[in-house]
């Protein structure tokens, strides 16, 4: 499934059968005595379109920010196509895409000058970077303003700009933080429909949102969070048949409780 | 080496379209020195060329206070306003406050009488000291009324005191004057003939000033030599306002982040800061230079003339620049917002510049300054500076001051490292 040229020659041959593995993870947050995830255990199966969901503050971008390394566990591993993260920290980014909830790009740069520098710092040569952009530029419709600083963008375009900047070095697993957060019907689609087709071309989608409608078009297995636990973890479909629900949103006030949560 | 290329490429693009950031490091330091330099100039010819208007007031019609007059006019300090000896203290210092002019000096009624006396009475007692039979000394409290100078509050300590100076020195020419004759006259009962009382009173002894230069040239400092390079190092050092609030924007915008889910090192990018900006610093000072060489004699200022040792010159602004940017992003790392690093940036500039002598000349300091400006970035790049302009010193001879420069360089890149460790940003 995998292209060896991808992974570096530093890491070991990759896992095929997990994307992502958690064991046995305890975290807490930096002057805080109480364990926010206590001995979490999480797969995450290669090439699947995997769905993080839960209320606010449940710990959805947490968790996604220790599968990426950007933050630390205590105890426990976590590994990305079998890689252990904590002794290849720099070296494994190449393997996984991250497309964050906010705006990660430089607003005064073009789209072309912002996936040039986010390219070479994902490890592309010049030449690779100039193919790429041409080609996501025209995928995400975003030809005709290549040149134009992004800061003169509609939130739609600017998220098309994040997700293409994630994608420019072509991860073998893409992290996404609500994705669509923000944007029209059309282009809500037309960002669905292109990781559609990234997962046909065996990328691994690991995505969070609270557009359930979406989610539900999106994923083919779930992990619903509370509190820093995981009270779900399946197939949506045998979720939903075994708590004998029609949709994700059913399930979700079901195992998460209908109180308005805000932490 | 193509990550870095491609990270400098980036920092010039996002440079360059700040127009706010490159106003405040290009337009603002530009202004800066062609305001100080323009009034330091007019400070210098305060002193030098132009004459100070002074109203006069001469309430004496003796022969002395006309003696006294053209001392103080043979001065050249002064543009002389004669008033009438009738207008009173009230109306002297009226025409002060409505700025015809910031000094005035009432010359007594008595002056001259009281000066011949005092006189006569030197004579006599210099005479009997001799052995030689002087005039009987009479009685009398040998106080004269004292000459009144008037000055307006703005005017500055050190030109009053100069002023002072100047009105004592040609008081005690008019006093030596008539002493002279008194005692003459007592001895040879005749005039003074006025040959041998110009040889006695002109000062035929002139003072040389040599300014002290390493390379033997006797040009004189002037306010552009001064300023420049002291507000180019100021200028250099002020891009920790766009710098240092720049590393605090990418810490806290979301492409850190991103930046940091990517298998590049955090360094790329400081390193990239590093390079990018001391070409600021570098093209800050291009500019500054250019403008004290080319333009100030268009606008009237003295003309910047640069250190023969260019070589030098471009090390020792180098060494300033990546100074400044050591110190820029040391503030951008340990900073948590923008105001943070934009509010303690510019006032520890300020207060950095104060103690390095930037405002006040270093020996005018009190002593328990001199060893705290040392601790001053600032302090040792304008040392070098001076080295180079003021006393017309190369490279070697400014060494010792880049010396303790590059050590500040380093134990900045220190800090930085470790508050980058300490942050887990790298």
């Amino acid at each position: 499934m995998y292209s060896s040229d991808a992974i570096t020659n530093k890491l070991p041959p990759p896992d095929t059968h997990f994307a992502v593995s958690i064991g046995d993870c305890t975290f807490n947050y930096p002057g805080q005595p109480d364990s926010f995830f206590s001995h979490l255990d999480l797969q995450i199966r290669a090439g699947e379109r995997f769905g993080l969901f839960g209320p606010n503050g449940a710990g959805k971008t947490t968790l996604m920010h220790l599968m990426t390394g950007l933050l630390p566990s205590r105890e426990g591993c976590i590994r990305l196509l079998g890689v252990k993260i904590e002794k290849h920290k720099k070296s494994i980014n190449k393997l996984f895409g991250f497309v964050p909830q906010d705006f990660s790009f430089y607003h005064e740069l073009t789209p072309v000058e912002n996936l040039e520098f986010f390219g070479a710092w994902a490890g592309l040569h010049k030449q690779e970077i100039r193919k790429r952009t041409d080609e996501l530029l025209d995928i995400l419709g975003l030809t005709e303003v290549r040149n134009k600083p992004v800061q003169k963008f509609s939130g739609g375009m600017k998220r098309m700009i994040n997700l293409a900047i994630g994608v420019v070095h072509r991860p073998q697993i893409l992290f996404l933080d609500e994705p669509t957060v923000g944007v029209d019907v059309q282009t809500r689609h037309a960002i669905i429909n292109y990781l559609k087709e990234l997962n046909k071309n065996g990328t691994t989608l690991i995505y969070t949102s609270h557009q359930l409608n979406e989610a539900e078009e999106l994923c083919e297995r779930i992990a619903l969070l509370d509190k820093g636990k995981i009270v779900a973890h399946d197939d949506l479909d045998k979720l939903l048949s075994a708590h004998r629900q029609d949709g994700l949103e059913g399930l979700f006030l079901k195992l998460t409780g209908e109180k308005y949560k805000n932490d | 080496m193509y990550k870095l290329r491609a990270t400098i490429i980036k920092d010039i693009r996002t440079l360059t379209r700040d127009r706010i950031g490159l106003a405040l490091m290009f337009g603002m330091p530009i202004l800066l020195v062609i305001i100080i330099t323009l009034i330091q100039n007019n400070t210098f010819e305060l002193v030098s060329k132009n004459k100070s208007p002074l109203l006069l007031c001469n309430r004496d019609t003796g022969e002395a206070s006309s003696e006294l007059i053209q001392a103080i006019d043979k001065i050249g300090m002064f543009r002389l306003l004669e008033v009438s000896r009738d207008l009173s203290d009230k109306g002297i210092t009226d025409r002060m406050h409505a700025k015809d002019a910031l000094l005035a000096v009432v010359i007594p009624s008595d002056f001259s009488s009281d000066v011949s006396a005092k006189t006569r009475r030197l004579s006599s007692k210099a005479l009997n000291t001799f052995g030689l039979k002087g005039d009987t000394i009479t009685a009398g409290s040998g106080i004269a009324d004292p000459v009144t100078l008037f000055y307006h509050p703005i005017l500055q300590e050190p030109f009053r005191r100069s002023v002072q100076g100047a009105l004592y020195s040609a008081l005690q020419l008019v006093e030596s004057r008539q002493l002279l004759k008194s005692i003459y006259f007592s001895i040879n009962e005749k005039q003074l003939p006025d040959s041998l009382e110009n040889d006695i009173l002109s000062n035929k002894i002139s003072i040389n000033e040599v300014p002290v230069s390493r390379d033997g040239s006797r040009s004189v400092p002037n306010a552009s030599q001064h300023n420049v390079p002291a507000w180019t190092i100021f200028a250099m050092f002020f891009v920790v306002l766009s710098l240092g609030s720049g590393v605090v924007r990418e810490k806290l915008n979301g492409s850190f982040i991103r930046l940091k889910t990517l298998p590049t090192n955090y360094l790329v990018s400081i390193l990239s800061k590093q390079v990018t900006y001391l070409g600021v610093t570098i093209a800050q000072a291009i500019v500054i230079f250019t403008i004290g060489v080319w333009l100030f004699p268009a606008m009237g200022l003295p003309a910047l003339d640069l250190p023969s040792d260019l070589s030098g010159l471009a090390l020792v602004s180098v060494l300033c620049g990546w100074c400044a940017v050591s110190y820029a992003i040391c503030i951008g790392v340990f900073a948590r917002t923008e105001e943070q690093a934009n509010g303690f940036g510019a006032i520890s500039i300020v207060m950095l510049a104060a103690i390095g002598g930037l405002m006040v000349p270093s020996f005018a300091m009190p002593d328990s300054f001199r060893t705290i400006m040392k601790i001053s970035p600032l302090h040792w790049c304008l040392e070098a500076y001076y080295g180079l302009f003021l006393e017309g010193g190369k490279l070697k001879d400014v060494l010792p001051n880049l010396l303790p420069l590059f050590i500040i360089v380093l134990v900045l890149q220190f800090i930085t490292f470790a508050g980058l460790k300490r942050k887990n940003l790298i």
